[in-house]
């Protein structure tokens, strides 16, 4: 493989509509760095994507964005900027953050409760006791996530004898049940087969209307299908952020046209 | 010797050891089942014991020894559970740490009549508590906390980490996420934990020879009132367990038939251990099928 | 409506009063087990060096001393406290237990790695398990009606001493040391195994010089664990070793071991006085043994586990 120079990036200024902004946002496993300085605008309503190799640190960066990397000897500098606010600072109520930022993981994780149960749980929990304000929020939840057709009438099954991919799509509901602002969401395919691929990615088209989304991602041909903005990271640097089109037909950095051309990852 | 006749006599060495173990095993089992099931009548579990004449029972010796363990589980587990919680969820990784895992070690290997000393000093001397029940569930607790706890950090352990960060990713505490959906999912290890103390606690006597003491005063079954002193929920009485019964008609022997009585004792108590243990296992599968529903195809 | 927003991300919420109650409750907990061992091995300690503190016993009078009568005076003026006829029968209880049990526990494990099918290996498995629960008492009575008989009709003399303690204590072992030493041995990558068998080596061949070695230290801890239990057990071995305080001279009369003397005595001797507190010296270096059988074990896994890194 060829050398790069990592210290040159093309980042396009995004100005408008800004939902999330990280200033210089570097993640360290106990000494060592996983990502340096990003610095990076994530417009509102739209499906921003993160590609890069394995360990390029896009998985890294993104579960900093709701604080989930605070687990033992990791540490965040920088800063994160969401409606005006650091929440990146100690002082931010975590629980807030993560009500305002939802986040979808590689491998489905519904708890072992009953449908309904896995959306009701956590926002009982948040103070919602009102029995038809939480029935409101099942349904529609479980129906933007477009699975609500398989499971409205079994909604008392545990949710544990669901497919993979109606699993993944019940606990994308989960997350949106909360109506966050942003949803972030950890290669969310790539444990699914093509079909509930598609369901998934036709269910985040949908849903970039009232969301703004986050998604880390492997599959290149998947970025190009779904996402506005595409951010191309490699070795902990951000390297190239532009709108999607410009990036896969015309990007500015060499090392970009080799990864989306499959010449490395 | 060439190294294929060398191999045949390692074999037929390895397997006469085996057969010798096998032979122990299958003895040891037998004999206490064919001298003591003759002794395990009904009448011999139900009448109450005797010390200086023949024909005596287990009754009471039986009650203290299962009330016991209800006592000491009530004891040990919370604490258990709230230790293994730490342990397993909010430890952070450093020498503090691991002096404590040290020091839980150490007390896990501590020998029973040690423990049990200690608790004859703190509580039935030093806080006046006398040979009681009590005093027999403290030591017991502390004998079992270890292995306990150290279960309880296991079972939580092995459940997967991704439904910790799922309920952290919905804003929701790390508490509830670990009594509320961790707890649950790894209730079926730590049953069987719990079954499997319960067996050790159940045969345990050194421990419990100066601290719940080594009489059994005629209890009144139909007296409800745990604060009245001839009650047999009184806790503060003091209660020869079954195993403490065994130990004390052999070597004081001044039953006229401590054959008898210690043979249909040591029946009871290896059926109870079986059952146990059995029991832990069957309700161990059981459990883990119910809790994964679906997720093994 | 921003500003709302900014003093929700400020203040505290019920999940942050929720996870602190959760960490107060659970280190709670973990410091009521320190505080617990702590206490013993602080009361313990405390209780066992009067006799060197109060009664101005010489430490080495007591740890070598061969006459054991507190309430006597003896030739140097001081009470008779030589604790050396019980820790010397101590140590061989367990010595020859240990001895008796490594091969048949070593021989078990690889029985049910090696050379039994499926069901036979999870046969003796199963009835090893349940043997580790089995109570000492029960060890004990056998030991009184099976063991000291047999020991009688052979040897003569009374039957109790410390071969009837050492047979017994060999069968209580046997299932814990078995089981550690199956879980040793399972261990070992199969590979190593595999690439043994590729270059020809017999069954033996590969046990011996590739299994044995690679879980060596997990045996010498699996027997390490089993001393630990012999050496801390105490009804079984009290029932049958005779509990007669004198320096063994041959393995078949009575004699008396640390945890024998400490189960028969303190009932017997009043609290504060030097008898009692001699008896809380023997409980001292039952728990010195303990710690030292614990060091041990920490050492041989951090010797083992290096051996395997490099």
């Amino acid at each position: 493989m060829q050398k790069y120079d990592l210290s040159k990036s093309y980042v396009k200024e995004v100005n408008s509509n800004i939902a999330l902004e990280t200033d210089q946002l570097s993640v360290f496993y106990g000494k060592k760095q996983a990502t340096y300085d990003i610095s990076l605008k994530i417009p509102k309503h739209s499906i921003t994507a993160l590609i890069g190799a394995s360990g390029s640190g896009k998985s890294t960066y993104l579960r900093s964005l709701n604080r989930m990397n605070e687990n033992g000897n990791t540490n965040v500098k920088g800063k994160i900027i969401y409606e005006g606010i650091d929440i990146n600072s100690s002082k931010v109520n975590v629980y807030e953050v993560r009500k305002h930022i939802g986040m979808v993981f590689q491998e489905p994780n519904p708890f072992a409760k009953s449908i309904r149960g896995n959306i009701t749980f956590a926002l009982k929990n948040h103070g919602i006791k009102d029995k038809k304000v939480l029935e409101e929020r099942v349904v529609s939840s479980l129906k933007q996530a477009a699975i609500w057709d398989e499971v409205k009438d079994h909604l008392d099954d545990s949710a544990m004898s669901l497919s993979g991919g109606q699993k993944q799509r019940l606990c994308i509901a989960r997350a949106i049940a909360m109506q966050p602002d942003i949803l972030l969401l950890d290669e969310p395919t790539s444990a699914l087969d093509p079909v509930s691929t598609g369901k998934i990615e036709e269910t985040l088209r949908e849903l970039k209307k009232n969301y703004t989304i986050i998604i880390v991602t492997h599959n290149i041909q998947q970025a190009s299908r779904v996402s506005d903005y595409t951010a191309f990271m490699h070795s902990g640097h951000l390297l190239e952020y532009n709108d999607t089109n410009s990036i896969f037909n015309n990007p500015e950095m060499q090392i970009t046209n080799d990864y989306i051309s499959g010449h490395f990852g | 010797m060439n190294p294929k006749s060398v191999n045949r006599i390692a074999t037929t060495v390895i397997n006469s050891l085996v057969g010798v173990v096998v032979a122990l095993l299958v003895l040891l089992i037998s004999y206490i089942l064919v001298t003591g099931l003759p002794h395990m009548s009904l009448d011999f579990l139900l009448s109450p014991s005797q010390s200086y004449q023949a024909g005596g029972g287990i009754r009471d010796q039986l009650f203290n020894s299962i009330y016991l363990v209800i006592l000491t589980l009530i004891i040990s587990f919370p604490i258990a559970l709230g230790a293994g919680i730490y342990l397993a969820e909010y430890a952070p990784k450093n020498w503090i740490v691991d002096v404590i895992r040290t020091l839980i070690e150490v007390l896990s290997s501590l020998p029973s009549v040690v423990v049990g000393l200690f608790a004859y000093l703190v509580f039935v001397i030093k806080f006046q508590v006398g040979f009681s029940i009590i005093s027999g569930a403290v030591a017991l607790t502390i004998f079992n906390l270890p292995l306990l706890t150290r279960n309880i950090e296991d079972s939580i352990k092995s459940v997967p980490d991704f439904q910790m960060q799922g309920a952290l990713a919905l804003g929701l505490s790390k508490w509830t996420t670990i009594i509320k959906i961790i707890f649950p999912s790894a209730i079926p290890g730590i049953i069987t934990g719990i079954i499997l103390s319960s067996g050790r606690i159940f045969g345990e006597a050194a421990a419990l020879i100066y601290t719940s003491g080594q009489s059994a005063p005629v209890l009144n079954y139909a007296n409800w009132n745990p604060f009245s002193p001839d009650s047999f929920l009184n806790p503060m009485r003091p209660a020869e367990t079954l195993a403490v019964h065994i130990w004390k008609v052999n070597s004081e022997g001044i039953t006229p038939d401590a054959n008898a009585i210690s043979s249909g004792a040591s029946a009871v108590l290896i059926l109870v251990i079986i059952l146990f243990n059995f029991f832990a296992h069957w309700i161990g599968k059981k459990l883990y099928k119910k809790f994964t529903v679906g997720e093994v195809k | 409506m921003k500003n709302s927003l900014k003093e929700k991300f400020l203040s505290p919420s019920k999940q942050t009063y929720q996870e602190s109650f959760g960490k107060i409750i659970s280190s709670f907990c973990i410091l009521i087990i320190i505080a617990l061992v702590v206490s013993i091995l602080g009361f313990v300690t405390t209780k066992g060096i009067d006799t060197f503190t109060q009664s101005k016993i010489n430490v080495f009078d007591f740890l070598f001393g061969n006459v054991w009568s507190p309430s006597s005076t003896g030739a140097n003026g001081k009470p008779e406290v030589g604790a050396a006829p019980m820790i010397v029968t101590s140590f061989t209880v367990t010595l020859i237990s240990a001895a008796i049990a490594t091969p048949f526990a070593i021989a078990c494990a690889i029985f049910m790695t090696f050379i039994a099918n499926n069901r036979g290996s999870r046969l003796l498995r199963s009835t090893i398990e349940l043997l580790v629960g089995i109570p000492s008492v029960i060890y004990g009575y056998i030991g009184l009606t099976l063991v000291v008989p047999l020991v009688r009709s052979i040897y003569g003399g009374t039957g109790f001493g410390i071969l009837a303690g050492a047979i017994v204590l060999f069968v209580m072992i046997l299932p814990t040391v078995t089981s550690l030493t199956v879980d040793s041995i399972k261990s070992v990558p199969d590979y190593y195994i595999k690439a043994s068998y590729g270059l020809g080596a017999t069954r033996w061949q590969t046990i011996y010089k590739v299994v044995l070695k690679i879980s060596l230290p997990g045996i010498l801890t699996a027997v390490i664990f089993g001393m630990t239990r012999a050496f801390g057990e105490a009804l079984a071995v009290q029932m049958v070793i005779g509990n007669s305080i004198t320096m063994p001279t041959n393995l078949t009369t009575p004699a008396s071991t640390l945890t024998s003397q400490l189960t028969t005595g303190i009932g017997n001797t009043i609290m504060g006085t030097l008898q009692n507190n001699a008896l809380w010296s023997l409980a001292l270096v039952l728990l010195f043994m303990s710690l030292f059988f614990n060091i041990l074990i920490k050492i041989i896994g951090k010797r083992g586990a290096a051996k395997y890194e490099s």
